[in-house]
């Protein structure tokens, strides 16, 4: 089998669109989890709804997002998009983690902080807003760096709802010019071209706000 | 509830492939991660360096895209075609395994110094003081990440029904197609998932004890039977993903 480097080449503008709208689903993805992990870690304090919400996300957590995304996009009505769908069922899943290291961040924060609050009679909003969360958040940013290049790696699942992301992209070009073997080779490049500079980055990232 | 009940038999069958994927992935990806974390610490620049490409290719490639590429293009480069859960099983080892050699390399890193510099008092050779003395340490503390990644490689099981194995995500399709029933064909595969879960929850935490006791340490969560029922410990160093 002799690699066709003329037939890669014509498709790699296909390829890209898949790509974008790979990194699309991985940032609008990621932003949900960020907001609604960081909600779900203040909540999880409140004593009864806490640990209903905890039990909630323990499931999301333990259960393929695979089986999450096809039973979401199966209920959701025709006028919501398939990308819409994952792009949410992403989110939330990856909140149920983004939560926990949000949580463990918080928990890190010293108490006399939180007493030190009290004793100025700071209000919640600015307990939370100017004296916990500015630590908390600090110290857990390569923590949460690390689940955006995961969730970048789980984006190729989007292709069972039928969304065209980079991966299912290259099942319709490579099956239609009969050249599967670059088309995902291509793709597993692709992956590594944008996950290991990323991983470099949180490394320096975690060098940075480690010492803190 | 009639609907599950009736069609318990078929729900086991997809949770029997399931389970063989993940004894499967979890036995190749505990092999291979022993191996290239070992291989991590190694004096020898060269050796770690192969250690690192390991790690790096196949944690930034998506099991999927590996799993794709397996059961597509390899066949057409090799002309050898593997049975789909063999494809499976592969790419899921060989993706956790990846992130197994890290924690291996860390949890070896992460014991005193000292204790290195006893063995080479005492003359050990390198095999008596892995055997003997680092890993039973590095072991304990591997072993809840471990806990975490065994779960991640049971969910990442599910896309082998992309390639048409027929695990419980196949048999939850099928019937979601056959039925029309969408929210009970998936709840029960769900169910299945969250259950297999539980048991490798369980499992580790059994050997974290045991790991413990042997380096005569309290359990974390205290003694007794009740302690294995505290709420899992998630490692926040997300690499864990």
């Amino acid at each position: 089998m002799i690699w066709d480097f003329e037939w890669t080449w014509q498709v790699m503008p296909d390829l890209m669109q898949g790509l974008a709208v790979t990194v699309q689903a991985t940032v609008f993805g990621y932003l949900i989890a960020l907001v609604l992990g960081l909600a779900i870690a203040m909540v999880r304090r409140v004593p009864v709804i806490g640990t209903i919400v905890h039990a909630v996300m323990e499931f999301i957590r333990t259960t393929p997002l695979l089986v999450q995304l096809v039973f979401v996009f199966a209920l959701a009505p025709s006028t919501v998009s398939a990308l819409t769908v994952g792009i949410v069922v992403l989110g939330v899943h990856y909140s149920a983690y983004t939560a926990e290291v949000y949580r463990s961040g918080i928990e890190g924060v010293p108490k006399g902080q939180w007493e030190a609050a009290r004793a100025l009679s700071l209000p919640a909003g600015r307990t939370w807003g100017a004296v916990v969360l500015p630590q908390a958040i600090r110290k857990v940013i390569p923590a949460l760096g690390n689940y955006l290049i995961a969730m970048f790696k789980d984006t190729p699942l989007l292709l069972a709802i039928t969304v065209t992301e980079l991966l299912a992209t290259a099942r319709q070009v490579g099956s239609a010019g009969f050249r599967i073997v670059e088309a995902y080779t291509v793709v597993g490049f692709l992956f590594l071209l944008v996950s290991i500079p990323s991983a470099i980055l949180i490394r320096r990232l975690e060098r940075r706000y480690a010492a803190v | 509830m009639e609907f599950l009940i009736d069609r318990l038999p078929l729900y086991l069958g997809g949770a029997w492939v399931t389970v063989q994927l993940t004894v499967g992935g979890i036995a190749l990806a505990f092999v291979l991660a022993m191996f290239f974390g070992v291989l991590g610490t190694a004096r020898s620049g060269l050796l770690r360096a192969v250690s690192t490409v390991y790690v790096e290719v196949f944690r930034g490639i998506a099991a999927l895209v590996l799993m794709f590429w397996m059961a597509y293009a390899l066949p057409l480069l090799t002309g050898f075609q593997l049975d789909g859960r063999f494809a499976a099983i592969l790419a899921v080892g060989l993706n956790v395994g990846a992130y197994g050699a890290e924690v291996v390399r860390g949890a070896i890193n992460a014991v005193p110094r000292a204790q290195t510099e006893a063995t080479i008092a005492l003359d050990m050779s390198w095999a008596q003081r892995m055997r003997l003395v680092i890993l039973p340490q590095a072991w304990a503390q591997m072993l809840p990440t471990f806990g975490n990644l065994s779960i991640e490689l049971m969910k990442a099981t599910a896309v082998a029904f992309l390639i048409g194995v027929a695990d419980i995500t196949a048999v939850a399709e099928q019937m979601r197609q056959a039925t029309g029933e969408t929210v009970l064909a998936f709840s029960g595969a769900l169910i299945l998932y969250f259950l297999i879960a539980q048991v490798l929850i369980f499992g580790v935490r059994l050997l974290e004890r045991r790991a413990n006791r042997r380096l005569g340490r309290t359990p974390p969560g205290g003694r007794g039977l009740l302690a294995l029922l505290r709420p899992p410990a998630l490692t926040t160093s997300g690499g864990a993903k």
